[in-house]
This record gives structure tokens, sequence and C-alpha cells, in this order.
């Protein structure tokens, strides 16, 4: 008999509105196996009693005769990037946690940051009934592709723990592949959802840049940053960026857009779109049997009547360099804001001198890839190297966006797989931080473009016949505010290449 | 490209980041790296491009000119690690 746990969002919500489970019973359930499942660190905090007592009044209202939300009773994840006013809030990093006691850098994400707020999205969550169950893990303030770069220690991948679950949403996305919440959020800057959903086998969505607020996302880069939902199921995807969605007066680029009926647009039949599949993201570097599950899908899409369509985004491998100058001079800015002055860390120098303060206390409570990106960002952002690095990468990132602009004018949305290969191993990209930036090659491109993109299951991958057989993640790409035709190919997808419903990992 | 130790030095002032010895050496040899392979953007002709700073941005809406509860004083301080007389406590920057 199939665990309520595994059951898609619809289906869990219905079950508590009809009070055939209760939300405190479902809650239980989603505690005891993420207890069950530690051994993933998907997890920076479990939220315990404050998810009991939302479920307990979830419940409650349901006595009452009250409708209960779209997500009423339901566990859902939020990463550890996102504002909570009730839980702690670190973006896996020491700066945002209290000095240990042993005068060091802290080291317990329980100690760490209680904002004042709630961020939009977790406020839209609590409002439709969400139960939250906690806060995942992450690569240190979204800077990773592996989870390697958690302060904390990196989540592993639910399919085989010896992988990364991708990063740097990696916990919400282990989270969601192992059952342990029904739905979770990430934020995406440089493919950092639909990577670790494509790794752990998963939908995961980042939405058009300004389609969900961004007020409350402890921000990396400004104008890439999106938060997006996970779920194992596209229509389940779909709920939660409907309740996430819209304009809020706290985001000054969230755009007032009318919320598309993406649950809706599940299963609508594909018949006459038009699909683009850019070869530069077949090329050198893919894996042979990612390249070829991702043609099977494509194929199964031209069967139910979809065209396809050779398209052209020649700026493609220059979206590597332009992302790494556009987001590490964003987030050189951004992260200027960890003081040791207001929230997190400080680390007192011998001497009262606030310039050494701010520098030890940055120091210690940073990790290396996060030193590493202020560093480059300040460098391309500074006098002499501002024109030939950030105004350079400005202009190129102006024609990457053209790319898809041309695209979009013949075709209605574009394939391609999301990551070169499926999840790799701990330590496997060396310690070479270029090698794990070109992890990043077909996701960067659209987020420099503003567009809606999604990951979605395609297949399943046994590299010489190695066990066990690794998700592989078709990339849909869409134009700006065109996230319902994503919801209609991606649920496509998984009825063509998955008929029996999602596939689950090893329990 | 290479960095030289004291372009690292220089930036890591700028960022207001103490860094250790070790930590130097190894930042010069990846921002080096990191400069060379971004580099590769030079080979475009970019003379009459426009710049993207923004994308998808849709008006940004004017919210009514009305005053509205903000943080407490007691909330903005709760995460200071240090406080003093309803403020942020840092140490002293002024000679007296």
């Amino acid at each position: 008999m199939t665990d309520v746990l595994d059951l898609p969002i619809a289906d869990q919500a219905g079950l508590v509105a009809r009070g055939e489970l209760s939300a405190v019973a479902l809650t239980e359930r989603a505690l005891e196996r993420i207890e069950a499942k530690r051994n993933l660190h998907a997890f920076l905090h479990v939220a315990r009693e404050a998810a009991l007592s939302t479920a307990h009044a979830v419940d409650q209202k349901r006595a009452r005769g009250e409708q209960l939300g779209p997500l009423g009773g339901v566990p859902i994840a939020i990463k550890d990037a996102l504002c909570t006013s009730d839980a702690p809030t670190t973006c896996a990093s020491k700066i945002l946690t209290r000095r240990a006691a042993d005068g060091t850098g802290g080291s317990d994400p329980e100690h760490g940051f209680r904002p004042p707020y709630d961020a939009t999205v977790v406020a839209r969550l609590r409002a439709a009934g969400a139960v939250l169950v906690g806060k995942t893990n992450m690569d240190e303030f979204a800077m990773g592709s592996s989870g390697e770069n958690s302060a904390f220690g990196p989540m592993r991948n639910p399919w085989d723990p010896t992988r990364t679950a991708g990063g740097s949403s990696g916990g919400s996305a282990a989270a969601v592949s192992a059952g342990l919440a029904a739905g979770a959020l990430g934020s995406d800057t440089g493919g950092s959802i639909r990577q670790p959903a494509a790794l752990c086998g998963i939908v995961g969505v980042k939405p058009t840049y300004g389609r969900v607020s961004r007020y409350g996302l402890v921000a990396f880069a400004s104008s890439l940053d999106q938060v997006g939902p996970f779920a194992r199921d596209a229509r389940s995807a779909a709920r939660l960026l409907e309740v996430i969605s819209g304009v809020d007066t706290h985001d000054s680029t969230s755009a007032n857009v009318p919320v598309g009926a993406y649950e809706a647009a599940c299963g609508r039949p594909v018949k006459g779109l038009r699909i683009g599949i850019p070869e530069e993201y077949f090329g050198d570097g893919l894996d042979p049997g990612v390249a070829s599950s991702v043609r099977a899908a494509i194929r199964a899409l031209e069967e139910e009547g979809c065209t396809v369509h050779p398209v052209q985004l020649p700026h493609t491998r220059h979206g590597i360099a332009t992302y790494y100058i556009v987001a590490t001079a964003e987030a050189s800015s951004n992260l200027a804001r960890f003081d040791g002055v207001r929230f997190g860390l400080r680390m007192e120098p011998a001497r009262a001198d606030l310039q050494a303060m701010y520098g030890k206390t940055r120091n210690a409570g940073f990790g290396a890839e996060v030193k590493r990106r202020i560093l480059l960002g300040t460098y391309v952002l500074s006098s002499g190297y501002y024109d030939a690095y950030y105004r350079k990468a400005q202009r190129v990132r102006t024609l990457i966006k053209q790319d898809f602009d041309r695209a979009f004018e013949s075709v209605d949305a574009i394939a391609a797989p999301t990551s070169p290969s499926p999840a790799f191993k701990f330590g496997e990209k060396g310690d070479d931080p270029l090698a794990m930036y070109l992890a990043d090659i077909y996701t960067l491109p659209a987020s420099l473009a503003g567009i809606a993109g999604l990951s979605v299951p395609c297949g399943m991958l046994a590299a010489n016949g190695a066990q066990p057989a690794l998700p592989v993640g078709l990339q849909l790409l869409a134009p700006a505010f065109e996230e319902e035709r994503l919801f209609t190919l991606a649920s496509a997808v998984e009825r063509l290449t998955s008929p029996g419903g999602p596939k689950l990992p090893p329990a | 490209m290479a960095i030289t130790r004291e372009t690292v030095l220089h930036v890591a002032k700028l960022a207001r980041l103490e860094l250790e010895d070790s930590e130097i050496d190894r930042m010069q040899k990846d921002l080096g790296n990191i400069l060379e392979y971004v580099n590769s953007l030079a080979e475009l002709d970019t003379s009459s491009v426009p710049e993207t700073t923004q994308v998808a941005v849709v008006g940004a809406p004017l919210r009514p000119d009305q005053v509205v509860p903000s943080l407490s004083n007691e909330q903005a301080l709760r995460g200071a690690p240090r406080s003093s007389a309803g403020g942020f406590a840092v140490p002293a920057f002024v000679e007296e």
C-alpha cells in the first residue's frame, strides 16, 4: 500500500480536507520519516513543535467546518535561505550563527539568526494551510552545485548517498525525493533548483524573474535570484507555484502579471506545440546516457504531436563567464551586510577596532567558496576593471537574452538536458572551482535571460550497469511568464516516460 | 591571467576580509584561473551592444505613501551580537 507521504500534494490535501487523515497524523508521519532519513542531512532545522501546532490548527479549522487552503495540512520544507519568523535562518553559513563557546565561528545551525519576519513566499504557504516541517540544507549562500559548500556538511542524494543531491537547493530536493515533505521551496540563481531536481529525480521550477516575490529571500545575486517549488510531480509543483506567485508590494521587482492556472495546465494536450532543440546543449561534455535519455523524451513528445525544430543559442558557451562576473559582482555587494554589527556572528579583535572587527568576522564567518566569489565580485567591480569585466558581462548578457528572444520567435518552448551528468560522487570535481562551475552550463543562460525554466525527470541511467540507476532531468524553457506551457509539457513528459507515476528512490 | 599577491590583498581589504596567509596563496591561484577563463568574453565584439542590468521587470509599482508600523526597536536589536542604549554597539572608530 502506498504510504500517504508518497502521494501527490492534491491527494494529501484531499485526505485532510475530507477528514480521512488528520493533519497531525500526516505531520507525525513526515517527522518520523525525517528522523529515519537523518543520514541524508537534508535538514538544518526540523520544526517539530511548530509543525505539530500548525497541523493541530488545521485540524481544528476543519472541525469548525471551515474551508482549508490548497495546501491544508500538507508537509512542506523550506530552503534555509528564506526567512522564517519562527525558525532559525542560516543560509548554511557560520556568519548567520552565534559564536561558539570555544570562541571559534559558530557551528550549530540551531543557533542561527532568527529573522523578525517571514519571507512573502513563507507567509503565502502558511496562508494556504501548509505545515512547514523544517529548513533545508544548501550550499552556503546558495553558492555551489553539490552541497559541499554547506558550512554544516553536505546533503546526500536519496538514490545513492555516496553522491551529491546537487546544489545549491540540494536539501530541498533530497527532502522531496525521499518523501520527507510533499513539496519544498528553493531558490535558483543559476540553476540551484533545476539541477538538484534533475539529480534527485523530481520536478523543480525556476519561475520567470519577477513571477515570485524575493522579499525575505537572503539575497545572493538580485538580478538573477528567483524562488521556486520542488515536488515529485508537475501537478504538485504547479499547485505550489500558484500559491507563492504574484505581485508583492515588498518587492519592487515582482511583476504585476496575472498568475497562471498552472495546475489546470497539467494534462492539456501538447499537439501542435513547437519544441526547439538547441544544438549547443548537446555538445562536448554531455554524458552520452543523459543525451540519449533526453532525446528519447523529445521523441516521445514528437509522437504526441509536438513538432521539433533545431534552434541556435550561439552565445551559450559564454554563459558561464558572464554569470560568474554578474553574479559575483552582485553577491559582493549583497554580502556586505554581514558585518558582525546587526545579526549573526561577531569576532572581537584584541584591540577595539571597527575595521578589524569587520575583517575578522567576515573571514571567520564565510566559507572558502563564498570568499572566493566576494573577492572575484569586488575585483570585477573595482576601479580599472569595471569596464573590462562587469560592463562587458552585462553586454554579453544582452546577447544571451537576444539568443532566446530570437529562438522563441519560431518555437513555443526549448528542450535540453538540465545537467551534463547524473548525480556525481562527493569530491569528484576535485577542489578546482572552475570544474564545478562547468556543471552549470545548461542552466545559467536561462537565468541570465530571466525566462521560465523547469526540470522534469525523463529517465533512469545505469551507466555501465552501475547500480542503483540514477535519474536524468529534462530541462524545459519558455518565454517569460509562460509557465503554464512548461507545466503542460512537463506533465506530458511524465505520462510518456514514467506512466506508472514518479519513480521513487530506495526506501 | 596571473594576478599578484598585492592585488589579492587590495581586493580583500576592499571586501573587508582579513584572509589568513595560507588563504592568500590559494585565492591568488584560484582568482587567476577564473579571470583567465572569463577573459574569453573579450573575443566578442560588444561595442554596439547595450547592457542588461535587469530583466523582465514590468514596471515598479508605487505603494501608497502611508505610515505603517515597522519593526520595534526591540525586534530590530534581537539578533544583534551587542547592543547598548537602544542601538547596535560597535568598537569605537572615532578618535577621542
